[in-house]
């Protein structure tokens, strides 16, 4: 394409955007840091992994800042709510390019969309008031890892859903052509055809769908129960690490609102993780 | 006719795909069908003329929903009107001019996946901590706006990344070989092309912006009052639903009313960019 004088501008222009929204991320980073600086400085990270329990209100000489349980507990609801949203969410995506008459399709993406948009906060107050009473009704006391689980993994699958929508979406229209031209089965077009040309928007999806379950706060805070514990059974309340960020923050003060800016480091931390293991899985396939 | 019939035979591992994928419809479906039922049923009930035009009473308990209503709104544009323009500006760089494996768009890319898997609580004491204090803004619909603006901004670039992308590459190539300039192949070719999945992003953007909770609780504050201007604090719906819920006893009722007005503005957004993609499309498939 000619470079011509406003499109050395619009280049720019696009340039400069892009820079922006990519240096958001580190801003907050800096921030989160500078604020966590304290807790890791005196307590000290050592502290955050070995200690026995979480109670960083108190004094220095008794305070405990131990949080592998809520580790623990977010890890158990983020996993349980992917084991329930991905393979809903990829098989739904599936049925709109595989299996529905187009009629059918376009409303049924409609009704995805509108699962997307409803609000953290109303899954949790149906999840308090419907899906809670169900649980305790199977074993007390009902707001546990199983309740949270469901809630969260409900909340994300239209989110993995729609992606992986978009990522089949994506499909050249020229080679899915050509594998009808050579008689290719629905199925064999999906295997051979639509997976390796979606394979990164597959990813991704995966990715932005533990991320959310993972960050998810209000949900999380109203049906998980909250209780400190490493959960023996599904139906253990557990407290999650966002959730005691929630809890906690409004009364926080000095290391103990800087021992909270830890634990969002940590999370922070496994997001990251998250992300390069997707972007390293996603190349390496790709390329192959 | 012998190529349908040869489509028409699949193996018992096609017909156990076949019945995963319309199972998982079916599950997706009732699910639905379940939660906005029980939030109708719950809801409409509470729901009349007064409840929408009235300011709230008695911590929410009595009155309407009309200050929490402007203020979710005036959240709402503050957001948009920062967050679209970079958001089509970095998925026109992204997937246009850094096609492919370039350094700068991979760099673009994973910072915005990063800030994707930001919790929005984090975000909450980032803009808590940027917008109100550094900035001076204070608990406003100002911090509120800008703060969920970082918040949707990746959704938003990835989902208009993923539109732009789905244009066919012929465009490219037949602009290429028309010598057109990439400010007209952009304006007049490829954003008109996808406009259904820019639509689409914006949707999402829209959505998750609404759905937010925990970064407004920390940013514009839950002040429940008639906003004055934009540095005034003001209660987005959301919140006034996890207010109500969690907050004020016997307070449920009001909390499942405003969040059936919350679901209910979500779906006329949803119908009304719906609309408005298919004025954008029709004229020019037609011609």
């Amino acid at each position: 394409m000619s470079r011509s004088f406003p499109d050395a501008i619009l280049v720019r222009v696009l340039r400069l955007l892009a820079f922006l929204s990519g240096c958001i991320v580190l801003f907050v980073f800096l921030h989160l840091v500078l604020e966590a600086w304290p807790a890791l400085e005196t307590p000290g990270l050592r502290r955050f992994l070995t200690d026995d329990a979480w109670r960083p209100a108190g004094g220095p000489p008794d305070a405990r800042y131990g949080f592998a349980p809520m580790v623990v507990g977010s890890l158990a609801a983020t996993l349980g709510a992917m084991l329930l949203a991905a393979p809903l969410g990829f098989c739904s995506a599936v049925f709109c390019h595989q299996c529905a008459p187009p009629r059918l399709r376009g409303a049924y993406r409609r009704i995805v969309e509108l699962l997307a948009g409803i609000p953290s906060v109303v899954y949790g107050l149906w999840g308090l008031v419907t899906l809670a009473p169900l649980v305790r009704a199977i074993e007390p006391p009902g707001p546990s890892l199983l309740t949270g689980s469901l809630v969260l993994g409900l909340m994300i699958l239209p989110t993995v859903a729609l992606l992986a929508d978009a990522a089949f979406a994506s499909v050249p229209r020229a080679q899915l052509q050509a594998a009808a031209a050579v008689s290719l089965s629905r199925w064999r077009t999906l295997l051979a055809v639509h997976l390796p040309q979606a394979r990164p928007g597959l990813w991704g999806a995966l990715l932005l769908g533990t991320a959310r379950a993972l960050g998810e706060t209000m949900a999380v805070l109203m049906v998980c129960g909250n209780v400190i514990q490493v959960p023996k059974s599904v139906f253990n309340p557990v407290r999650t690490l966002t959730a005691d960020i929630a809890l906690e923050l409004g009364y926080a003060t000095g290391t103990h609102r800087s021992a909270l800016f830890v634990l969002w480091l940590f999370l922070m931390g496994a997001v990251v993780v998250l992300v390069a293991a997707a972007e390293l899985l996603g190349s390496n396939r790709a390329r192959a | 006719m012998p190529v349908r019939d040869e489509r028409r035979a699949e193996s018992p591992g096609e017909l156990v795909l076949t019945v995963l994928a319309c199972g998982s419809a079916v599950v997706v479906f009732a699910v639905f069908a379940w939660i906005v039922g029980d939030i109708v049923r719950h809801g409409a009930s509470e729901i009349s003329w007064s409840f929408l035009v009235d300011p709230p009473s008695r911590a929410g308990r009595a009155g309407g929903i009309s200050s929490v209503i402007v203020s979710t709104l005036e959240i709402l544009l503050v957001c948009l009107g920062v967050a679209v323009p970079i958001g089509v500006g970095a998925a026109l760089f992204l997937a246009e001019v850094a096609r492919g494996g370039r350094f700068a768009g991979r760099l673009v890319r994973a910072g915005l996946d990063v800030l994707a898997g930001v919790p929005s609580i984090v975000s909450g004491l980032f803009g808590n901590a940027f917008f109100c204090v550094t900035l001076g803004l204070g608990f406003s619909i100002l911090s509120g706006g800008l703060t969920l603006a970082c918040m949707v901004l990746p959704l938003l670039t990835r989902s208009l990344e993923l539109g732009l992308r789905s244009v066919p590459d012929d465009y490219r190539m037949a602009a290429a070989a028309l010598d057109l300039s990439s400010t007209r192949f952009f304006a007049q070719i490829l954003l008109p092309a996808a406009a259904p999945g820019l639509a689409a992003g914006l949707l999402l953007g829209i959505g998750r912006a609404m759905a937010e909770t925990a970064a407004l609780i920390l940013t514009s504050g839950s002040v429940d009052r008639m906003p004055g201007s934009l540095l005034d604090s003001g209660r987005a719906l959301s919140v006034h639903v996890y207010e109500l819920a969690m907050n004020v006893p016997g307070g449920e009722a009001r909390a499942y009313a405003t969040a059936l007005v919350l679901v209910l503005l979500l779906v006329a957004i949803n119908l009304l960019s719906n609309t408005m993609v298919h004025r954008l499309v029709s004229p020019r498939v037609s011609a």
